[in-house]
């Protein structure tokens, strides 16, 4: 077993009084990639601010790459590539200058800082707009710019903190694919996204957070199956109808949920149970495989109330 | 939190700046930096100078030439290390791009710092070839003006960013250039000598580090040299380092939380 490309232990934030990451533990092997998901403010981006060595940390240990982020940041930042959650791009600079200056911090030769950012501008499929303004490029672009961006060291790490927000789906297709690539390749990722769809076909394993806290860990799928089970019957209508739905499936679910309108119903087998509603012709009914979304709202939805 | 030395790839700051200001590098060359001492060495110079006469001996014109080079220096760095930084480092987030990256905040700070001082001397230097075409330096010794353009326009920058650093908007340097660059300029002996001044201005000028500046450079230029003009630029030094050393922690307290 190599060592792992982040250890946390412990780690905490405090900003003030204010607990933004609170004593978390968590551990990321080397070629896989690791997602933060959780509402806003659940302290996503102040956990990978922390593994990027930029925030630094109040107390617990934190090891990237080997090295202690409060001993050793520089060495630690030129082996890592970062997506910021918030476009930080010179707006002087064109696409193509703004790559070649950013090159310079980490002292790549002139040369190969013009190859690698024609490589990456075409990885990102922004080759045609190297010249453009950058106010002339839209919020998608510049996402993509950053990420091409954080490439030109070629990371051993890279570190996304909402890499496809804004974005339309062909270009988050785009991005997916990407890092896919990059992962192929041997690029040890660490993201943070409010899509749990990027979540599930993206990471291996996830960190699901909240208030400062990892609620659950674990890969996407045992996590749906232990939490959900595999299927999920959605009925939307209004409390009578609720509670006969639920009076009909009493002791053949796995769990239920109620937000609003809509029930959940969490079961092993979800096609055995349609029979049993069918006579409750519910206006709206929809039978779907578990998925992360429902592990989303289940656990983050019970802690919001609490 | 500690705070680290800057080291060299503070250079990489200051070529990133260089690579931006050679986009607009017409229009900040025209800029108030270099056209406005240039309007008050001409006006002052030759206008009021028909009235004034002589100063110590010297045609007016002549004696406000080397207060002119200096302060388009003091200026320069000013503007850069206020406007410039503020946005680089509030409202572009340069400053946080840049520190994802092996440079450290110390190395962004003082990167930003010699930036602002090499406008600075830049724009000192292009207005000490003005006045030299004019006619106004008479002695091989004005070659070493730049010099102490350098080290006037690292002060000032340094002294600048920490005004930056403490700034909530662009408002707040209107104070900074008014209450403190504006008053250096009309009381270190640019205009007239520090001397004509009641005697406590006198006293106060003695604190403000573009008297020293001035008055050697007004005897460089008449070409006599001297320890006692010479020797008390060191009292810039002291001052730089303090500025500096604060402005590094200022925008540390201000960027990582
Ligand atoms: N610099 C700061 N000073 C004070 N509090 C902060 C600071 N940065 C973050 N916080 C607080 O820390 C908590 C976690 O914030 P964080 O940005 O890590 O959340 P997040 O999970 O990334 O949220 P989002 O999904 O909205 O991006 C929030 O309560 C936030 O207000
Ligand atoms: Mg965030």
């Amino acid at each position: 077993m190599s060592q792992p490309a982040v250890t946390a232990s412990r780690l905490t934030k405090r900003f003030g009084d204010l607990v933004a990451v609170d004593e978390i533990d968590f551990e990321l092997e080397v070629g896989e990639c690791f997602g933060f998901l959780g509402p806003n403010g659940a302290g996503k981006t102040t956990t990978v601010r922390m593994i990027h060595a930029v925030t630094p940390i109040t107390a617990g240990d934190l090891v990237v790459l080997g090295l202690r982020v409060d001993r050793e940041p520089a060495a630690i930042k030129r082996r890592l590539g970062v997506v910021p959650q918030e476009e930080n791009l010179d707006p002087d600079l064109t696409p193509w200058e703004n790559l070649l200056v950013f090159a310079r911090y980490f002292d790549i030769p002139r040369v190969e800082a013009r190859r690698r950012a024609a490589e990456f501008l075409e990885f990102v499929g922004l080759t045609p707009r190297a010249g453009s303004p950058l106010d002339e490029l839209s919020g998608g672009m510049k996402r993509r710019l950053l990420i091409a961006r954080a490439l030109l060291n070629q990371p051993e790490l890279l570190v996304l903190d909402e890499p496809t927000t804004g974005l339309d789906p062909q270009a988050r297709h785009l991005v997916w694919q990407r890092l896919r690539t990059l992962k192929a390749q041997g690029v040890t990722q660490v993201l943070t996204t409010h899509y749990m769809e990027e979540a599930a076909r993206l990471c291996d394993r996830v960190a699901l957070m909240h208030a400062g806290r990892i609620l659950r860990q674990g890969r996407p799928a045992d996590l749906v199956r232990a939490e959900i089970g595999e299927d999920v019957i959605e009925i939307r209508g209004d409390e009578a109808l609720h509670r006969a739905a639920l009076a009909l499936v009493d002791g053949r679910t796995l769990g239920r949920e109620q937000t609003g309108d809509t029930l959940y119903l969490y079961c092993a087998d979800g096609r055995a149970l349609l029979p049993t509603l069918s006579g409750l012709r519910p206006p709206h009914l929809l039978h779907r495989p578990a998925g992360l979304e429902d592990l989303f709202l289940k656990v983050a939805g019970h802690s919001l109330q609490e | 939190m500690a705070l680290a030395w800057p080291t060299w790839r503070a250079v990489r700051v200051w070529q990133r700046n260089l690579a931006v200001f050679r986009k607009y590098s017409l229009p900040s060359l025209l800029g108030p930096s270099i056209g406005e001492p240039l309007l008050y060495l001409l006006g002052l110079g030759f206008g009021l100078g028909t009235l004034v006469g002589t100063v110590r001996g010297q045609r007016y014109v002549e004696f406000v030439a080397p207060g002119m080079v200096m302060s388009s220096a003091m200026f320069a760095a000013a503007y850069e290390c206020t406007y410039g930084a503020y946005v680089r480092m509030m409202h572009q987030r340069t400053y946080e791009a840049i520190i994802t990256t092996p440079l450290s905040l110390e190395d962004v700070v003082a990167g930003d710092v010699l930036w602002g001082a090499s406008k600075g001397t830049f724009n000192g230097t292009v207005m000490l070839t003005v006045v030299s075409l004019f006619g106004l330096a008479h002695s091989p010794w004005t070659l070493a003006l730049p010099v102490i353009l350098a080290l006037l326009s690292l002060l000032f920058a340094s002294l600048s960013l920490v005004v930056a650093a403490l700034a909530r908007s662009f408002e707040f340097f209107n104070y900074y250039l008014t209450l403190v660059i504006t008053p250096m300029f009309l009381f270190c002996g640019v205009f007239f000598p520090v001397e004509s001044l009641p005697r406590w201005a006198q006293m106060m000028a003695k604190f403000l580090p573009l008297t020293y500046a001035v008055e050697a450079s007004r005897a460089l230029m008449q070409g006599r040299p001297s320890f006692d003009v010479l020797l008390p630029l060191l009292w810039i030094v002291p001052p730089l380092l303090a500025a500096f050393l604060l402005a590094a922690r200022l925008v540390r307290r201000r960027l990582i939380h």
